[in-house]
């Protein structure tokens, strides 16, 4: 083969594009041939200094701050609206659950499965740069905002006198169903209440009282149709005073 | 779970490693900092957006690279930059005459590689960045640039002339400066 043929090769035997036989062919015709070596010589320099040079900018903290809570808020924000690709796998679980266990197992399991998509919705929520779609502590100001976004209505406690304060609210949804998601907080603890309407929703055979998901302490109860929730990483002591609140709104 | 649905947690495993290097190449394709940041943003943006459509078992990389460089092209300083290339005249270029350039290419400093890169014209130096600093092979760039094999190859080998060539003119202005 003539040098020129060989010349053509040297870019792939470089980038590592030819086959073993190739490679092997050119490695034997470099160590024969000044010229071709010094076409690769200087082939791999430039390769290094273009490598070398072009590792260059770094990005900003704050962008990777950014990126990093956006694509974690969305993905979780994701996986509740994806509820229907869940749904399959699901059923198959819930198909062998029923083969292998009492219906009381089955029970508690899909309790669990519920309140770890609580806590997930929660910790996204938190982690989100705009947690929550109308901010207020005004009680009047975010239960009319809901309005015609949900398809139910439910009462706000007055806090005032309370170490509780409102930040705000947004629309959640469990089970395909809109809800509402509000967020307290009580010394920089910050706080979800879920509430649902409990028709359609397979929570209505969870038991009341209080739980726990993922090292979360949480209290569930239903009252008027609507299923609560209330979840965050206070005490079990603030988050049965803020269910006891809400539970005394009328 | 399914193999061909990847779940959503899995896109934050996949694309935040590919941070630092998809905002190298967004600096580089740009050349501004606020316009980089812009474009990252986008990109992963689109790239959660149309998660759902990314085929399982194909290139990941070499498709957050292509929604970058699309939504890069997209852009106004993007637009502004195309250039067309005439893909088939790869062959009527200047013989090379290989001993002497290499000694000069040694003298190329850092700084001397940065400009003469960015002073390419963006097809030219986005295929020298996919090949060299991201390693990628022929096969992912030809993914990456929607572009077949066989141009990954003409067109690399013409970069790296025009590379060279804008190098030793630098060096040797240099030389002839001093």
């Amino acid at each position: 083969m003539a040098c020129e043929e060989w010349r053509g090769q040297l870019d792939r035997y470089l980038d590592g594009e030819l086959t073993p036989a190739e490679a092997a062919a050119v490695g034997a015709h470099l160590r024969g041939c000044a010229d071709c070596a010094a076409g690769a010589l200087e082939r791999v320099q430039t390769k290094r200094l273009v490598q070398a040079a072009g590792k260059r900018h770094q990005p900003s903290a704050a962008l990777r701050n950014q990126i990093t809570k956006s694509v974690a808020a969305r993905s979780h924000g994701g996986s509740a609206r994806q509820w229907k690709l869940v749904l399959i796998p699901g059923l198959v679980l819930a198909v062998a659950v029923l083969l292998l266990s009492s219906y009381e197992a089955r029970e508690r399991a899909a309790g669990q499965s519920v309140y770890s998509e609580l806590a997930d919705l929660h910790v996204a929520t938190l982690a989100s740069a705009t947690p929550v779609d109308v901010v207020s502590s005004d009680r009047h100001t975010v239960k009319p905002w809901f309005q015609g976004r949900i398809p139910f209505t439910f009462n706000l406690p007055e806090l005032p006198g309370s170490e509780f304060s409102l930040v705000g609210g947004r629309v959640a949804y469990l089970e395909q169903t809109p809800g509402a998601h509000l967020i307290f907080q009580i010394r920089k603890h910050e706080i979800s209440v879920f509430i649902f309407s409990e028709r359609e929703m397979e929570t209505r055979t969870l038991p009341s009282g209080p739980a726990t998901a993922l090292s979360f302490n949480m209290e569930t109860w239903t009252k008027n149709g609507l299923r609560y929730f209330v979840i965050g990483d206070a005490g079990a002591g603030d988050i049965r005073a803020l269910s006891k609140l809400l539970q005394d709104a009328s | 779970m399914s193999e061909n649905r990847l779940s959503a947690a899995s896109f934050a495993d996949l694309a935040l490693p590919l941070f630092d290097q998809l905002y190298n190449f967004a600096r580089w394709l740009t050349r501004d900092q606020t316009e980089a940041d812009d474009l990252v943003q986008e990109t992963y943006a689109k790239a959660l957006r149309g998660f759902s459509s990314f085929q399982a078992g194909t290139n990941f990389r070499a498709w957050m690279y292509r929604i970058l460089r699309n939504s890069f092209l997209s852009s106004r300083t993007g637009l502004k930059t195309t250039v067309v290339l005439d893909e088939e005249g790869g062959d009527g270029l200047p013989a090379e005459t290989a001993t002497p350039e290499s000694l000069l290419i040694e003298q190329a400093n850092r700084e001397m590689v940065q400009q003469a890169l960015e002073a390419l014209a963006v097809p030219f130096r986005e295929i020298l960045l996919l090949c060299e600093v991201e390693e990628m092979s022929y096969q992912e760039i030809s993914e990456t640039l929607a572009i077949p094999i066989g141009t990954v190859m003409s067109r690399l080998s013409r970069a790296r002339r025009a590379l060279r060539e804008t190098l030793l003119e630098r060096i040797e202005g240099g030389r002839h400066g001093v």
